[in-house]
């Protein structure tokens, strides 16, 4: 029972983080709730779909299929998040001098809920997938320990949502006027971190074969294992022992973000209809 | 001594070394077998996991940078990098109560 509550709660929160991170920048948007819930939905019937035909997944591009797939849906999650990211820096400014907070809010939500809603899709697909073959495997054992693990599943899914909503309530105590900003960091270095495990799964499919040698190796300080180590993964992309490949793709992955958000964030150039402030 | 070396060469090639193929590793009743498996240092390697159980098993190492999936009664590979002599250990995440091995890189 134990280990049904520990493997379904981490999943749960791996997930879930992503889930409150996503609540926490959307806070104030009308119908968030919505582009949430169906990520959310969208990602549970994903995540079904994946784990009954992993093996057929598998199979796929010279048995590749799982690796690709992790990959792409992956940078699909750094797109959106980038996108939000620099959306926010190009218009967030000028809609709060202009419309102030309440207009801000209700033309961000029109055009970044369904790039959030989409991350919010991949997390639970990937995270939910390998709670339904875990599950499901139990099921198909069948025998009287069955009950017991998975009510150990619901304690773990209870526990790992209780976790994540104090992340997105606890980010909620961030006065508004700074909530953006921290959202925007963190939704960043979730991006960096999607996008070096992406590069892992490109190395494991073969095609990345460059730096794959452990830069260096934290595991005697903090295990990636741990409970700690796997919330900082999700958060942040805590990886124990990195390669070259991956801390290049976070590295870069910051960068980009930072670049285009500052470019995005600078107003468009008028020539001379403006003296500089 | 040169002879030696050549002779240790010969039977170097004759017993396939790791690099050469895939590992065979089967997974049964949420154990594998073999559970030590013996890789050559510094040279990527292949293990062609076989899951004989009827359902999956996700071949699971944070040392070994490796999470895959491997279905039900069928056979998945998974890509081991080079690496630097020692012991990496791996699990059966859905069954780590029996399904735990170790890559040896020497």
């Amino acid at each position: 029972m134990l280990s049904a509550l520990l493997i379904v709660f981490r999943e749960v929160i791996e997930a879930g983080l992503i889930v409150g991170i996503v609540l926490a920048a959307t806070q104030g948007v009308p119908r968030r709730g919505r582009a949430v819930s169906g990520g959310v939905a969208a990602g549970v019937l994903g995540a079904c779909l994946v784990a009954a035909f992993a093996g057929e997944l598998a199979a796929l591009f010279q048995g590749n299929g799982q690796e690709l797939f992790n990959a792409s849906i992956l940078l699909l999650a750094v797109t959106m998040l980038t996108w939000h990211n620099v959306w926010m820096a190009s218009h967030g400014r000028e809609m709060a001098l202009e419309l102030k907070a309440a207009g801000h809010e209700v033309v961000t939500g029109k055009r970044t809920l369904a790039a959030l809603g989409v991350v919010v899709g991949v997390a639970v697909l990937r995270e939910g997938s390998e709670v339904v073959l875990f599950l499901y495997g139990i099921a198909a054992q069948g025998g009287t320990s069955n009950a017991a693990l998975l009510a150990g599943g619901a304690l773990g899914l209870v526990a790992g949502a209780a976790v994540s909503a104090l992340m997105y309530f606890g980010l909620l105590t961030i006065p508004a006027g700074r909530l953006f900003q921290v959202t925007s960091g963190l939704i960043t270095l979730l991006a960096a971190g999607m996008a070096a495990q992406a590069v892992l799964f490109l190395q494991n499919g073969g095609y990345i074969n460059a730096m794959t040698g452990t830069v260096w190796n934290t595991s005697w300080l903090l295990k990636e294992d741990s409970i700690p180590g796997r919330l900082l993964h999700t958060l942040v992309g805590y990886v124990e022992a990195p390669d070259g490949a991956q801390i290049l793709a976070y590295l870069g992955t910051i960068l980009a973000i930072l670049l285009l958000m500052r470019v995005a964030g600078k107003p468009a150039p008028r020539p001379r209809a403006q003296p500089a402030e | 001594m040169k002879r030696i070396l050549l002779l240790s060469g010969f039977m170097l090639a004759a017993v396939p070394a790791a690099a050469d193929g895939p590992i065979a590793v089967t997974l049964q009743n949420h154990k594998f077998a073999p559970a030590e498996i013996h890789v050559k240092a510094n040279a990527p390697s292949i293990i062609a996991l076989t899951n004989k159980d009827a359902t999956a098993e996700e071949f699971d190492s944070t040392a070994l940078k490796v999470e895959k999936v491997v279905a039900g009664n069928s056979t998945g590979n998974v890509r081991i990098r080079a690496l630097a002599p020692g012991r990496y250990p791996f699990m059966g995440e859905y069954h780590p109560g029996t399904a735990q091995g170790v890559v040896v890189a020497e």
